[in-house]
């Protein structure tokens, strides 16, 4: 904060000591909530161990019913039912933030711990050939080679199919046919995965085509053209015109002042959209499910024949139901969760480094 | 949106032009056209699924001998063919109601957290952790709930039962473990809760510093400025926002395929086992199904395609209502 503008607040207050008797009534001290929580937490565990409850939820859900309980009768004692009501608000608030990272820890945890028991150089380079469903031993590595080679023909066909539309709703678009395609975007986003397997199995069963990777590429492009075409766009937006207008005033075509200036400075931006967008197909199983049917073999041709993929690799051990195959869908979900996060996080890395200065 | 393209510059006097003007002109075309084309193939895309969806579909319609909509049976290859879809709607639209009930509120708390509560400084990590959630496949999701929140949901339903049992939908009038539509409504609730936060979020921060100003200049408490300015100026995102929740939640195949214990029951009791979402049908009876089965599953399909598509279109149109903010993104 400068000094130049001196603001309402800077003013010499008059008389603090008669304001707070005569304007402000009562206030709970600012470690008040921490007290009340303290409280809370031991009224709640010692009930709980009084009751014999076993489970720690149950504790953690009485401590914080206590919590509330608690500051909103003090509040309303102590300062009055607004302020009471606003501490409620307040708590409220948190639990419903801790509510959602509750469930993202256990996942996190039980992949980590239950994933690293089995995920070892051996584990990636093995292909389940030869190894009964319901023994240990076997590996990824075939449903590896299906998932990258899958999405990287999704992403081949999708990254330049998204990018030009994008390029079109903002540098060219009007009418109708812009609002169209702007609208059949956002609707496409929300298109079920298996809707979109199934419309490639329709096509399938028509042009009678054998299942392959290709078939299930074809299902993932579906869905991954609409999110290119969001994230390009809005980085697109964010170039600035004058970047367009300096350079057409040179008189260069529109083509490739898109080509040379706009898309350059907004390469960052654009990268981490189609990133993200790997992230999302790369855990669909619905498509791979249907279309390329999923084999214990290595299958590097994504032309012909079954593939498998790390997503339905965690579905056929899941199936199988034994001890062992447990522990390899785990260990599968660790393998592709690594995968999507660190695409995710060198995603957003890529965002932040590339960010397209706008005007200042 | 007329501002971001530059348009009508007055072309340059051509005397200084030193390239020849048709190979920009012919660039521009070709550009333009590949570009056009791109949109154009979009929009025959969807038009292609909804074609070939439903000609598939009335090849199978045409030799169902029970009623689509009020069979309570899955048998195309029986003899008659008999398939419905009642009660694939009941469950996909049952456990989508439960997991809007338990999402939407919390999202809204979360979406306030991040943008009103949190600590400035923690809010964008705090917003990156709720998005990490979005970005967990759905498969992944599915074997934890199967092998981690089945199982502890049994308490929970089990008490549920024995205090709320007189409410008709919490009676557990069947014995067996939490593999019920219930467990999937709160599964679904997990997954749908990142795109709901971060539109709401989006909205939230979005309404006018001069009312939130204004509010706390008469006195207000941080609750009253929510009340009398956040959540008034929000409402129709948030509502976009749950409907863009529930597309998602509708068509989630693989958490529901692995948690659910299906059946070709309807019951309101959904903390019994048993019941059936579109989704979930489609990934069990495709390995058993012949060509016509395979055709019966696509009619099916076609169903949900035409749900989500309705859902999500009304909550776009909700949103375009709105132009300042696209949740699109999320």
């Amino acid at each position: 904060m400068s000094h130049a503008p001196t603001t309402l607040q800077e003013r010499p207050t008059p008389a603090p000591a008669v304001a707070t008797t005569s304007l402000s009534s009562r206030t709970l001290p600012r470690w008040a909530p921490l007290g009340f929580a303290a409280v809370a937490i031991v009224l709640g565990v010692g009930l709980g161990l009084v009751a014999g409850w076993h489970s720690r939820i149950q504790w953690g859900l009485l401590s914080a019913l206590f919590f509330v309980a608690i500051s909103y009768t003090v509040t309303t004692a102590v300062e009055n039912k607004r302020q009471a009501k606003d501490r409620l608000a307040t708590s409220v608030v948190w639990v419903c933030f801790v509510l959602a990272v509750v469930p993202l820890a256990s996942l996190t945890w039980t992949t980590l711990s239950r994933g690293a028991k089995v995920v070892d150089g051996y584990f990636l380079t093995h292909s389940m050939a030869g190894v009964l469903g319901t023994e240990p031993g076997g590996g990824v590595y075939h449903a590896l080679v299906g998932t990258l080679e899958q999405v990287g023909i999704a992403t081949a066909i999708s990254a330049p199919i998204g990018l030009l539309t994008a390029v079109y709703l903002v540098e060219y678009g009007k009418g109708a046919l812009a609002r169209a395609v702007t609208f059949f975007v956002d609707v496409m986003t929300g298109i079920p995965s298996i809707v979109a397997g199934l419309f490639i199995l329709s096509i399938m069963l028509m042009a009678e085509l054998k299942p392959s990777g290709l078939m299930g590429s074809l299902a993932l492009t579906i869905l991954m053209i609409p999110v290119v075409v969001r994230s390009t766009e809005e980085m697109l937006k964010l170039v600035p015109n004058e970047l367009r207008e300096a350079s057409l005033a040179l008189g260069i075509p529109k083509w490739r002042t898109i080509l040379k200036v706009v898309l350059p400075t907004a390469i960052g931006g654009i990268t981490t959209g189609v990133m993200l967008a790997i992230a999302r197909i790369a855990g669909e199983t619905a498509p791979i499910m249907l279309l390329v049917f999923g084999s214990q073999l290595i299958n590097t041709n994504p032309f012909e024949g079954a593939q498998s993929s790390l997503p339905f690799y965690i579905w056929e051990q899941y199936k199988i139901g034994s001890e062992a195959s447990y522990d390899r869908a785990w260990g599968a979900a660790l393998v592709l969760i690594a995968f999507v996060m660190i695409l995710n996080l060198v995603a957003r890395g890529i965002a932040r480094w590339k960010a397209p200065k706008t005007g200042r | 949106m007329a501002s971001t393209t530059p348009v009508d510059i007055p072309p340059a006097p051509p005397a200084p032009r030193q390239r020849p003007k048709s190979a920009g002109r012919a660039g521009d075309k070709v550009f333009l056209g590949l570009s056009r084309g791109s949109g154009i193939l979009l929009l025959v895309i969807m038009a292609s699924i909804a074609v070939f969806l439903s000609y598939r579909a009335a090849l199978a319609l045409a030799d169902n001998e029970g009623n689509f909509f009020t069979t309570f049976d899955w048998n195309p290859a029986g003899d008659p063919p008999v398939f419905g879809i009642a009660v694939l709607l009941f469950g996909t639209v049952i456990s989508s109601i439960i997991a809007m009930a338990i999402a939407v509120p919390i999202a809204v708390g979360i979406a306030l957290f991040i943008s009103h509560y949190a600590p400035r400084r923690l809010a964008s990590p705090l917003a990156y952790v709720v998005d990490l959630l979005a970005a967990v496949p759905s498969i992944i999701y599915g074997i934890w709930g199967a092998l981690v929140l089945v199982p502890y949901l049994e308490g929970l339903n089990l008490w549920l039962d024995q205090f709320f049992g007189w409410t008709y939908l919490f009676e557990k009038t069947e014995v067996g473990v939490a593999r019920s539509l219930f467990t999937v409504g709160i599964l679904l609730a997990i997954m749908i809760l990142p795109i709901v936060t971060s539109v709401s979020r989006e909205v939230f921060l979005q309404v006018p510093k001069m009312n939130e100003e204004a509010a706390l200049a008469l006195g207000a408490t941080r609750w009253e400025v929510i009340r009398l300015s956040v959540l008034p100026f929000g409402r129709s995102g948030v509502i976009s926002a749950s409907m863009l929740g529930l597309g998602r939640a509708l068509g989630e195949t693989m958490a529901v395929a692995t948690v659910l214990s299906p059946s070709f029951l309807i019951s309101f009791h959904v903390l019994n086992p048993g019941g059936g979402t579109f989704a979930q049908n489609i990934a069990a009876k495709f390995d058993e199904a012949d060509q016509f089965g395979r055709d019966a599953l696509i009619a099916s399909g076609l169903v949900l395609f035409v749900l989500t598509l309705l859902v999500n279109g009304a909550a776009r149109l909700i949103i375009a209502r709105r132009k300042e903010y696209s949740g699109a993104n999320a």
